[in-house]
């Protein structure tokens, strides 16, 4: 279980917000919501350790999650506004250099996170020659890649036509089932059932 | 851990083969530059001979500088900076490995460039092998130094102009006693201090770069 302890958030010399505290259970989904600027993205990346909290904790399993980076890093996946994808790499290249083991089996998982996204056919061809929603939908794939427990997602849904969504909320419910956890940013509604939302103001 | 950070230098060495051209730019500055000085100063043999080892020196520390840019830049402009900290890789590992592809596709193609750009230079048989040998020691000191210039100017608006401001004055050591071990050379004189000089610098700067340049690219991911 994930536990946000009455962190806080500061930029510059402007707090964004204070003593904000919520849990994540297994298979539970949160969505962030909040006006542009409300610290949406800071939380995530607070969570996934990149940027230091100003104040509270972070607790997985009633520990201190953030003591820890590697392991921290290892049970989570971060999905960016930016999508990480190299233009003079080909599409399934793009996602070689995120995950390891020997090569049959970091092939075949490659195969299943591109098919997931439906870029299997594409697979081959240098990712300059994608689309932005496509680009999106090769990010969304690098979340498949690893077993992460946790999901960070900012705004995940920018750029996707309306079957790209559905897809994509098929996957949510996939990890959640498996006893995956999600918290995503977002101001579009998010193909998750049943989810709580936390609102940042 | 280095299961993670051979796959990442896999990465970088993937990239740089795409990009080929940017070691290819390299080397053509390298010569252009290093072409320079016979056109500036004139072509009297003895005196090329005498310029050689600066000139080779200063032609390569400034070529070593033209990738730097984009070593952290475009992980930073695109997002991979983040998925790269969050690999689960100490920032420190992942400064030296950039480091070292930095060495790999430029370092060591300019210690190679080095010998015909010697040659044409006139530069005096007995000082080739101790110029190569400083090129050597000192193109991976820089490739050091650069990276963590490079870390420091992730997301500044005009990194490029800064960095060389950055690193050029650190690099002098280097500049000095690489030229002084090919001078040496040239007038009879023991090449060895120099040289192991331009060594203790290497070892200092393979400890301490990482470590900088580490925490320089986690903080510009804040």
């Amino acid at each position: 279980m994930l536990e946000i302890r009455s962190i806080a958030a500061i930029r510059g010399d402007h707090l964004l917000f204070e003593d904000l505290s919520f849990t994540v259970a297994e298979g539970e989904a949160v969505a962030l919501t909040g006006r542009n600027g409300a610290g949406k993205t800071t939380l995530l990346r607070m969570i996934a350790g990149l940027t230091p909290l100003a104040s509270g904790a972070v607790l997985w399993a009633g520990a201190d999650a953030l003591a820890d980076p590697s392991a921290h890093h290892a049970r989570l996946a971060y999905l960016g506004h930016q999508d990480a994808v190299k233009p003079g790499l080909t599409v399934s290249e793009n996602l070689r250099h995120w995950t390891g083991g020997v090569r049959a089996s970091r092939d075949a998982r490659i195969q299943a996170a591109l098919e997931q996204v439906d870029l299997l056919d594409l697979a081959d061809i240098p990712a300059r020659m994608l689309s932005a929603g496509q680009k999106r939908r090769l990010a969304i794939g690098r979340l498949c890649l690893r077993q992460a427990a946790l999901w960070l997602l900012d705004e995940p849904v920018t750029g996707l036509d309306t079957a790209s969504i559905a897809r994509f909320g098929a996957m949510i419910a996939r990890h959640r089932a498996e006893g995956g956890m999600v918290i995503a940013a977002t101001h579009q509604d998010l193909p998750m059932a049943e989810g709580r939302s936390v609102r940042l103001s | 851990m280095m299961v993670i950070a051979a796959r990442l230098l896999g990465r970088e060495m993937r990239l740089s083969f795409r990009h080929g051209a940017d070691s290819l730019a390299v080397l053509l500055f390298f010569v252009l530059a290093a072409s320079l000085f016979p056109l500036g100063i004139g072509p009297e043999p003895a005196l090329l001979g005498k310029i050689a080892p600066g000139a080779i020196w200063i032609a390569a520390l400034l070529a070593a500088l033209l990738p730097l840019d984009r070593l952290f830049g475009a992980d930073y402009e695109d997002g991979s900076l983040d998925q790269l900290l969050l690999q689960g890789l100490p920032p420190a590992l992942l400064a030296l490995i950039k480091a070292l592809s930095h060495w790999l596709f430029a370092g060591l193609p300019l210690v190679v460039m080095a010998m015909p750009v010697a040659l044409m230079l006139n530069l005096p048989r007995s000082a080739l092998a101790p110029l190569e040998l400083s090129l050597v020691l000192g193109s991976m000191t820089l490739s050091l130094l650069g990276t963590t210039g490079a870390a420091l100017v992730i997301g500044a608006r005009r990194g490029g102009v800064l960095l060389p401001l950055l690193v050029l004055p650190l690099a002098t050591p280097v500049l000095i006693f690489g030229t002084a071990a090919a001078g040496a050379a040239q007038t009879g004189v023991a090449t060895r201090p120099a040289l192991l000089l331009l060594g203790a610098f290497l070892c200092l700067a393979v400890i301490l770069c990482p470590l900088a340049a580490g925490a320089a690219a986690k903080a510009a991911a804040e």
